[in-house]
């Protein structure tokens, strides 16, 4: 074998540019950046032009005027006189606020469904299988309208509620009654729930017009105080048992510990609910749930927590047999078999998708448009883009929310990831 | 006298289990009655199935096929089954059934959509079954049928008729002397799909297809000598040259000289699972190759292309598809030359597979990360350039790894397009059943047209889930 010759020495020819494969990727590169310029150049020209021929600039300058309509559930102050730019966060608001508890929701659900579809008992784990193929593959959108028609049209009128006198003498019921002892009423127009009161509350003060609630603030200060303090306890506790072999009661403890603050801060504000009572046509008091945020929170948590249940299903049988086996043998009892050995590396697979999943649930709020909710889409790609007219400016706003939204979800995702990684070599 | 030792000499028959070690109490007391807990659960699943059974099975059992309204049907459940009795009114679905598959698409080209649907599953049988006979004949032959079937009952003409049933035997025969021919016909099952969907003169198909022709042609002749991706460049300029210069000249000479045609649909009066199935499917066909060029632009080396790739892929799966509807809708005419108008359903097919390939590239690039670098190493060992080691090492065991996620990310799609509706045009979902729902014979009617949409959107998602274990299993290569 003679040794390969060595590359000629000639110098640069103008034809390597194509068929050498060391500067190929380099003419490539170049053409495609021309082409990227040529089409962005091509764009932003004929951006000018349309813009020039509707008599419009870019301007965002409407975020300040005022906004002129009204928005049902709101979380902070809002009228119709406040701004656009108020309205976009009332939007954004409620699409975070359908969006958290969707995922808290189907979580539950979904470990729950997923756990019970491993399940050796026959009935349940086949009941499970239907739930979540029939949810699965069926859109979302008809989840959402179905839940919404039906909260809407089976459910009574207020009138229905109404016990008049001759009623009662003839000892007639009424139509349709609250539930859960009188507190809650689901009418076709919405739920009403309870109102939580305070007494004598710590009081409150606003930032950029925005009250900040200081009893709310004070009690989530308690409680994160006695999750601290619990915390301690429990580490003592490991120390104790490290160090003697025996671990003291810590249960009655903690349950004190994380209970009783808080009950003492709520009863020192004086904490009382207000029903919602039947007075003439409607409801009043309490807090009037819509129908919208009700079937959008109901259809995404009943839909995402099929996809929750896959990933909590495929992760735990991602566990091989053997882990489970060397526990037994080791003389672990089931439950810290799961706890010890089982769940620590079947979360390390079940995070991940559970995050996608989350990120889904917050990007199909945006399906709450089809029943009118009013998030981000309904309010700033919605009202406000018809009444202002300004559809680039509006697009252009709420594409990067829900990307800056879904940014910040991956990049806690990928942190979370490289933490748990597995450390190797 | 008998001796005192006793020695069997044959073997005992053996016993029969004990009864609660056997049959049906052997498997109820392991599957259902193994612990106390287990006990509870079943029997609080039993009385949810019971109690849910309760309601559906009679509600079901009481269906009602003719009437003209919702009244009617009430009276009609209550007459035959009792004052309180409940049931769906399918009544609904037989006679807005029409609507619910084609939307406003003229009466009398029915047969058309419904012949595309036909060769649609032809032309599907060699990509899912691939040379495989029987699969191929039995579907070409059923749908055969079930094409005739359609066709008498949508009351088409005789002629029409028979040259469907000429065409569809003529493919029965290729599918039975050669299978793997039909891959012909799904190459060209998009133009001939859009001329019988769209309608107008049959010469628009056929330049657009001559374009593609033309395509194959230079960078098949180009990539020998330049090398693939600048040869399909080449061919791109090419292709280009003739679909925006000479394709709409030639086109329209030959159109004027041989008028063939159908008559024009507008694009407004496609709806119903049409549409559904129009944009899912071409969705799905062009997102896979465009989804595998983007994931092996992420892992490419050119840092220009390789940013592109993620920005691209990165943008469009951070922001709902809701989003990127719209701005279809509002914003495309503002970046694109003034007083340009094309088509919405256009529009829409472009936006959802931009949306779906960047979803198919995350799931190709996962099965791209999970092969074993000594793959990748082998290929360059054999001195196979990258685009030979990318078509034969790399990409068969990426794809395979990747079934699963690319299946559901089709499913995904198809359930999207029920989205569509939400920018104005006539899907099943929204489109269709807003329509019957707000006729005033049928108002207050909710179940069965919900029932109807999802029953026929879960039969096409949970065949393709099951499909793609099929595919698994069949191309599952490892020992276990």
């Amino acid at each position: 074998m003679s040794l390969a010759d060595p590359a000629p020495k000639a110098g640069f020819r103008l034809s390597q540019l194509i068929y050498d494969t060391r500067y190929r990727s380099y003419t490539i590169q170049v053409v495609v950046l021309l082409l990227l310029v040529a089409v962005l150049i091509w764009l932003v020209n004929n951006t000018i032009a349309n813009l020039a021929v509707r008599g419009k600039d870019i301007n965002f300058d409407f975020l300040w005027s005022r906004a002129g309509y009204d928005i049902g559930q709101t979380l902070i102050p809002y009228t119709n006189d406040s701004t656009h730019g108020r309205a976009l966060v009332i939007g954004l608001l409620n699409t975070l606020l359908v969006a958290v508890l969707a995922s808290f929701f189907a979580t539950v659900l979904g470990v729950v469904v997923g756990v019970l579809r491993l399940s050796n008992n026959w009935l349940v784990a086949r009941l499970m299988t239907v739930y979540v193929e029939v949810f699965r593959n069926i859109p979302l959108l008809l989840w959402i309208i179905l839940v919404f028609v039906i909260l809407g049209e089976t459910r009574p009128g207020p009138k229905d509620f109404k016990v008049t006198p001759e009623m009662t003498a003839a000892g007639q019921e009424p139509a349709a009654s609250m539930w859960f002892w009188d507190t809650v009423a689901v009418t076709n127009r919405g739920t009403n729930i309870p109102r939580p009161l305070l007494e004598h509350g710590i009081g409150s003060f606003e930032i950029l017009g925005v009250p900040i609630n200081l009893s709310v603030i004070a009690t989530i200060l308690v409680l994160i105080g006695s999750v601290w303090v619990n915390r301690i306890l429990l580490r003592k506790a490991t120390a104790v048992q490290e160090a003697t072999g025996t671990r003291p009661t810590t249960w009655w403890k903690s349950l004190l510990i994380l209970v009783v603050p808080v009950v003492a801060l709520l009863a020192a504000m004086g904490l009382h609910f207000e029903y919602p009572e039947l007075k003439g046509f409607n409801f009043q008091g309490g807090i009037l749930v819509f129908h919208s945020f009700t079937a959008l929170l109901v259809a995404l948590t009943l839909y995402s927590a099929t996809y929750i249940a896959e990933a909590v299903r495929a992760g735990i049988q991602a566990i091989s047999r053997g882990q489970s086996e060397a526990a037994h043998a080791l003389g672990l009892r089931p439950g810290r078999t799961m706890s010890l050995v089982i769940m620590p590396q079947a979360l390390r697979v079940i995070i991940p998708p559970l995050i996608s999943q989350y990120l889904n649930i917050t990007k199909n709020t945006t399906l709450g448009m089809a029943i009118s909710y009013m998030d981000l889409k309904g309010t700033l790609g919605g009202i406000t883009l018809n009444q202002t007219g300004r559809e680039l400016e509006c697009m252009l706003l709420m594409m990067l929310i829900y990307l800056a939204l879904s940014l910040l979800i991956s990049a806690l995702m990928n942190i979370y990831n490289n933490a748990v990684r597995l450390k190797e070599r | 006298m008998a001796s005192p030792l006793f020695v069997r000499n044959e073997m005992l028959p053996s016993l029969p289990p004990p009864a609660r070690e056997s049959g049906v109490v052997k498997w109820l007391r392991e599957n259902l009655f193994s612990s106390a807990l287990n006990s509870v659960l079943t029997v609080l699943a039993g009385l949810a199935v019971l109690w849910l059974a309760s309601f559906i099975l009679p509600w079901l059992a009481h269906g009602v096929w003719n009437a003209s309204s919702v009244a009617e049907c009430r009276e009609k459940v209550a007459a035959s089954f009792g004052p309180d009795a409940a049931g769906p009114c399918w009544a609904v679905i037989r006679l807005r059934w029409n609507q619910f598959l084609f939307g406003l698409y003229p009466q009398a080209e029915y047969w058309r959509p419904t012949t595309a649907a036909a060769l649609l599953m032809v032309s599907l049988s060699p990509v899912l079954y691939y040379g495989l006979r029987r699969a191929a004949l039995n579907i070409t032959v059923t749908m055969t049928v079930l094409l005739v079937l359609a066709l008498i009952g949508l009351g088409t003409d005789w002629l029409h008729i028979a040259i469907s049933v000429a065409i569809m035997l003529a493919l029965a025969a290729v599918a039975s002397v050669a299978p793997k021919r039909l891959l012909w016909l799904t190459l060209l099952f998009p133009f001939i799909a859009f001329f019988l969907i769209w309608g107008g003169p049959v010469w628009t198909a056929v330049g657009a297809l001559a374009g593609f022709v033309i395509f194959a042609g230079v960078w098949f002749l180009a990539q020998k000598s330049v090398g693939v991706v600048v040869g399909a460049g080449i061919a791109l300029v090419v292709a280009s040259l003739w679909w925006t210069s000479l394709q709409g000249t030639v086109t329209g000479a030959l159109a004027t000289a041989l008028p063939w045609g159908l008559p024009y649909v507008v694009s407004d009066n496609i709806g119903g699972f049409l549409l559904a199935f129009v944009i899912g499917i071409t969705a799905i066909s062009a997102s896979l190759p465009i989804g595998v060029l983007l994931a092996l632009g992420r892992r490419s080396d050119m840092p220009l292309i390789h940013s592109l790739s993620v920005g691209f892929i990165e943008f469009f799966r951070g922001v709902p598809l809701i989003t990127v509807l719209f701005a279809a809708n509002f914003l495309l005419l503002y970046f694109l030359p003034p007083r340009t108008n094309f088509d919405l359903i256009l529009r829409v097919i472009i936006v959802v597979i931009i949306f779906a390939s960047a979803y198919i590239a995350e799931v190709i690039r996962g099965g791209l990360a999970a092969l074993p670098r000594g793959q990748y190493e082998a290929a360059d060992a054999l001195g196979l350039d990258y685009w030979q080691a990318q078509r034969l090492i790399i990409m068969p065991q990426a794809l395979k790894i990747s079934i699963p996620g690319i299946v559901s990310s089709f499913i995904g799609l198809f359930k999207d397009t029920t989205l569509v509706a939400l920018v104005g045009l006539m899907d099943p979902l929204q489109g269709v059943t807003k329509i019957v729902r707000s006729d005033n014979a049928w108002k207050g009617i909710y179940w069965e047209p919900y029932i109807f949409v999802g029953g026929i959107f879960f039969i096409v998602c949970f065949s393709m889930s099951r499909y793609s274990m099929y595919l698994e299993r069949k191309l599952k290569t490892d020992h276990r």
